[in-house]
């Protein structure tokens, strides 16, 4: 192979001739790319003249300083960097360069539904009639966006087996906390709040943290041997305290709450609720519904399941479906139908029950387009083929690694699947050096160290958006990293080899915190 | 399906390998009478095409032609196509939360310098990297006072947001603090001698607008000095962030918590959401402070890069102890905001804080000219409230003419007489003198 620029191919030693031809490219086609240092944009020492925007001049002789006292009025704020537009365009696309997306490559991270992004959806969400409403509108100026709210929420009821639901939570952990504070008022309308709320050790952290923000008490209950929650701890731990239990299904082990049924029906006949966490809605789409298993609430994560984009951490949007007996307490607002048109009913006295708002306006709308876009494109038969694509894509994962990794459970998996790093404790290779080397190899690593229930988790969902090539690929580089952890353990733990950045320090961080740019800056 | 790339084939592959006989096979750990035996009752499948045309119908059926003259906590303002541009790299936008360092650095950085922007702008010493919105960023603000001071009462201003007081109210509801309501005085601004009334040694904070919900500008000084006096913390809500590029942060101003949303730099209005919710406090709170934080390290070679830090706070380690149950946040909203105000830049944002003012006083004048007087006498930025007599009647008259009037006060403050006939109206770069002139003569009808 001619190499006339001299560059040396990064993983050669590490991988040896034994990779195949290429040894400069990992698995999932990782090499190094074009790569650029940027600055913050405010080490940019720019004049300060430059501007990035084309606006009217003020056409009137109106002086902030004649209506407003003095000591309120600021001038420019000095450390603002002021850059050209070109220079924004680049400093943005070049970060832009240092992430891995989904559109980037393949983004197996375990219970967040890294799914494909249409871009439909983005561009639907950007129709000037959508975009430019204001959320105050009279109502028969805002008749499309109605229609659409009405539309979603009858669908994610339907796909649920609820009886209503609202759209109103901004994200996931806020739809569990819309959906504890129903649960207690709820209580509180039957005389009593109860003190405690169930949860099992594989739950997300957002369960007990809603709990507790509602002012609950959270008991832990442990899995059984199999991964599953068993109806006799939940019969031992269930009393006339208990306002609710909060279970994720399927599990974060992947693996589905087969007692279900049972264990709702302990809950409720000590007066208690089941609450579901809807994370890993995907498994289920089209094959069995919540609301027909015992749950009496559950909370939808469209950033994961309906394909909103996760944006680097959001925005999210978290609506949350109830059963019949819960609708009097749903947030405001809501939407219904009157007729041939829509209304939103914002006051508390047509809804006395309601828990009251628990956002500004009316949800993530923009997320609401994207997401009833996607359903509508699905159909009944692409919402089923979702969850069985999801499941046999997690599932085809599993069956192609149990023999390189340790599988803590042998229950069958549904959407993901967890294994552990026990296989190569004797090489010194740990789950983050194993997820660092995926790396190299051209994989965001999958998520790690959770469940918490699982020593060394490395967690994988492969959602239904993805190829049996990809999966392949993956299957190649995650054997790869299990090989060369036995062969050359030492260039495993030296992952990732040319990243931007490599294995940070995480306690330097946390201990002496720079949260902000100041003058100066000094770090490194 | 273009989003299914699996082919017969590979599916009876796939299956092969399992060790399964069908697709249904692999959900035999699901009881047969917990499964869903018929398809699911929603519309059937559309394309693209149909897809499209049924959704423009939609959209088209939202009234937009003009801006509207409505603010009230979200701000028609103009986004430059290069946000929404850079916005839709895949890169950032397909990307989840930060978790991996080495392959997030795009992002870490980007939210170094949202977290920055919020710190400059608000005068705060700390940010973190974004909140829902600022309705709940208001009530996160309530709580970290209450566990700071290890006091029970928030006193909020009836000026700020009334959507915002409703959050606060649903919020405190499940922790059992006490909320006690600040009455607003005639000008507009919060009733600073009530305000001294209720502020006690049991009070955790005191939360006003900056402006407040009537476009009034506060006397931020005055109460964080009252509150100061009693250990309270003060807390500004600002859900118009342009303000912030004329006035001074209330950081600045003595205030401990600056909360709000920086929807109006560029996020569309979207019928309300998402847009990122901001918040900022003093160094000495960091640890009490809700959501994600980015900070700056090193990495093994000694070079600077950023990281999630001080996660000893969050949910997904400390679970129930955890100071707030935020996951997801509003990632794509703040990083919108960030490349909107990275093009604005330092003059760039001064002038276009000093262009709403100015358009908000073409309102005025046009407004005056109709017969129409302010309602209130503090100074305002862009937004202002108008006797019109009949406020829900010039509302329907002009939604018949596509024209979004503004809000009747009297929706959230029926009880207060004064505002019976207000309209509240907001102008902004948007609203070219032309228009407002016609809004203007729209109103008086």
């Amino acid at each position: 192979m001619s190499n006339p620029t001299g560059w040396k191919p990064s993983m050669e030693q590490a991988a040896g001739a034994q990779a195949g031809p290429r040894p400069d490219v990992g698995a999932g086609g990782a090499t190094r790319g074009i790569a650029y240092e940027e600055k913050l944009l405010f080490e940019r020492g720019s004049a300060g003249e430059r501007c990035g925007v084309s606006l009217p001049r003020p056409s009137g002789d109106f002086d902030p300083a004649r209506e407003l006292p003095a000591e309120l009025l600021r001038g420019e704020i000095g450390e603002l960097p002021a850059v050209s537009e070109l220079e924004v365009v680049r400093h943005f696309t070049r970060l832009s360069a240092w992430n891995h997306g989904i559109d980037t490559g393949f983004y197996p991270l375990g219970s967040c539904t890294m799914k494909y992004n249409p871009k439909s959806s983005e561009a639907l969400a950007r129709l000037p009639g959508f975009a430019n409403a204001h959320p105050l509108l009279p109502e028969e100026m805002a008749q499309g966006s109605l229609a659409l709210m009405y539309e979603l929420e009858r669908a994610l009821t339907e796909i649920s087996g609820f009886a209503a639901t609202t759209l109103a939570p901004a994200a996931g952990a806020q739809g569990e906390l819309a959906g504890v504070m129903m649960i207690r008022a709820w209580h509180v309308a039957r005389g009593n709040a109860r003190r405690k709320v169930l949860i099992p050790d594989t739950a997300h952290g957002t369960n007990p943290a809603t709990s507790a923000l509602n002012g609950y008490e959270v008991v832990q209950l442990a899995s059984g041997p199999d991964g599953r929650l068993h109806p006799e701890t939940v019969r031992a731990a269930m009393g006339e305290d208990v306002a609710a239990i909060m279970i994720t299904n399927p599990n974060t082990l992947g693996v589905f709450e087969s007692h279900i049924a049972e264990i709702a029906e302990i809950v409720h006949a000590k007066g208690g609720l089941v609450y579901g966490d809807g994370a890993n809605l995907n498994a289920l789409l089209g094959v069995a519904r919540p609301g027909d298993m015992g749950f009496d609430v559950m909370q939808f994560n469209l950033h994961k399941t309906f394909a909103t984009p996760h944006g680097g951490g959001g925005p999210g949007s978290g609506p949350v479906a109830v059963s019949e007996e819960l609708v009097p307490f749903l947030p405001l607002p809501i939407v219904v139908k009157e007729g041939a048109g829509y209304r939103l009913v914002t006051d508390p006295a047509e809804r006395p029950q309601s828990i009251g708002r628990v956002r500004e306006f009316h949800g993530n709308f923009g997320m609401f387009v994207r997401a009833l876009a996607l359903i509508r494109e699905y159909g009944p038969e692409g919402l089923a083929a979702t969850g069985r694509l999801a499941v046999l894509n997690a599932n085809y994962v599993r069956a192609k690694l149990k023999d390189v990794y340790d599988l803590p459970y042998e229950t069958d998996s549904l959407h993901e699947v967890v294994f552990t790093d026990k296989n190569l404790k004797p090489t010194g290779v740990t789950t983050m050096d194993v997820a660092k080397r995926l790396i190299d190899h051209g994989f965001h690593p999958p998520t790690v160290y959770f469940p918490l229930v699982v020593h060394g988790a490395l967690m994988i969902e492969p959602t239904e958006t993805e190829t049996k090539e990809t999966l392949d690929r993956f299957i190649e580089g995650m054997r790869q990293v299990a090989e060369q952890a036995r062969r050359d353990p030492e260039g495993v733990k030296a992952a990732p080899r040319n990243p931007v950045r490599a294995r940070l320090d995480e306690t330097r961080a946390a201990r002496k915190p720079v949260l902000r740019w100041r003058p100066g800056m000094q770090v490194g | 399906m273009r989003y299914h790339p699996h082919t017969p084939e590979e599916i009876r592959e796939m299956l092969s390998a399992v060790g399964a006989n069908s697709l249904d096979d692999l959900f035999r750990s699901i009881p047969a009478q917990l499964r869903l035996k018929r398809p699911l009752a929603v519309a059937p499948a559309q394309d693209e095409i149909a897809l499209f045309a049924d959704m423009r119908r939609l959209a088209d059926r939202n009234e937009v032609a003009h801006p509207p003259f409505i603010g009230a906590g979200a701000y028609p303002h103009h986004v430059p196509p290069v946000v929404d541009q850079l916005l839709l790299r895949g890169e950032f936008f397909t990307a989840y939360t930060p978790y991996q360092p080495e392959v997030s650095q795009g992002t870490l950085q980007a939210l170094f310098e949202w977290q920055t922007y919020v710190c400059l702008l608000t005068g705060m010493e700390v940010a973190n990297a974004s909140m829902y919105d600022g309705a709940s960023a208001t009530a996160e603000a309530a709580l970290m006072a209450t566990r700071l001071t290890g006091r029970r009462k928030i006193a909020v201003s009836d000026a700020v947001h009334p959507e915002y007081r409703r959050v606060l109210a649903t919020y405190l509801a499940s922790t059992g603090d006490e909320l006690v309501l600040i009455p607003h005085a005639d000008d507009g601004r919060t009733d600073l001698a009530a305000l001294g009334r209720a502020v006690d040694a049991s009070t955790a904070a005191v939360i006003l607008g900056y402006p407040n919900f009537f476009g009034v500008v506060e006397d931020v000084a005055q109460t964080a000095a009252l509150a100061k006096q009693a250990g309270a913390l003060t807390v500004t809500v600002t859900t118009e962030a342009v303000a912030l590029g004329l006035l001074r942060g209330p950081g600045e101003l003595g205030a401990d918590v600056a909360v709000g949303t920086f929807q109006s730099f560029g996020n569309p209005l979207q019928f309300g959401g998402p847009a990122p919710g901001f918040f900022a406090t003093r160094e000495a709170n960091i640890r009490q402070m809700p959501g994600r934080v980015c900070g700056a390290t090193v990495d093994k070679e000694g070079r600077r890069g950023f990281v999630l830090t001080l996660s000893t706070r969050e949910q997904h380690i400390r679970r129930e102890k955890a100071t707030s149950n935020i996951c997801t946040n509003a990632g794509l909203c703040a990083l919108a905001s960030t490349i909107h105000l990275a093009l604005l830049g330092r003059r760039g944002l001064a002038d276009l804080a000093r262009l709403n003012f100015d358009r908000a006083r073409h309102l005025r004048a046009a407004m005056q000219r109709a017969g129409f007087a302010p309602v209130f006498s503090a100074p305002a930025f862009n937004e202002m409230a108008f006797e019109v007599g009949d406020p829900e009647a010039v509302v329907a008259r002009l939604a018949k003419k596509g024209l979004a009037a503004g809000v009747p006060l009297a929706r959230w403050y029926g009880a207060d007489p004064k505002v019976k006939g207000a309209l509240l109206c907001v102008a902004t770069e948007l609203h070219s003198p032309e228009l407002i002139e016609l809004f203007a003569r729209e109103v008086r009808g």
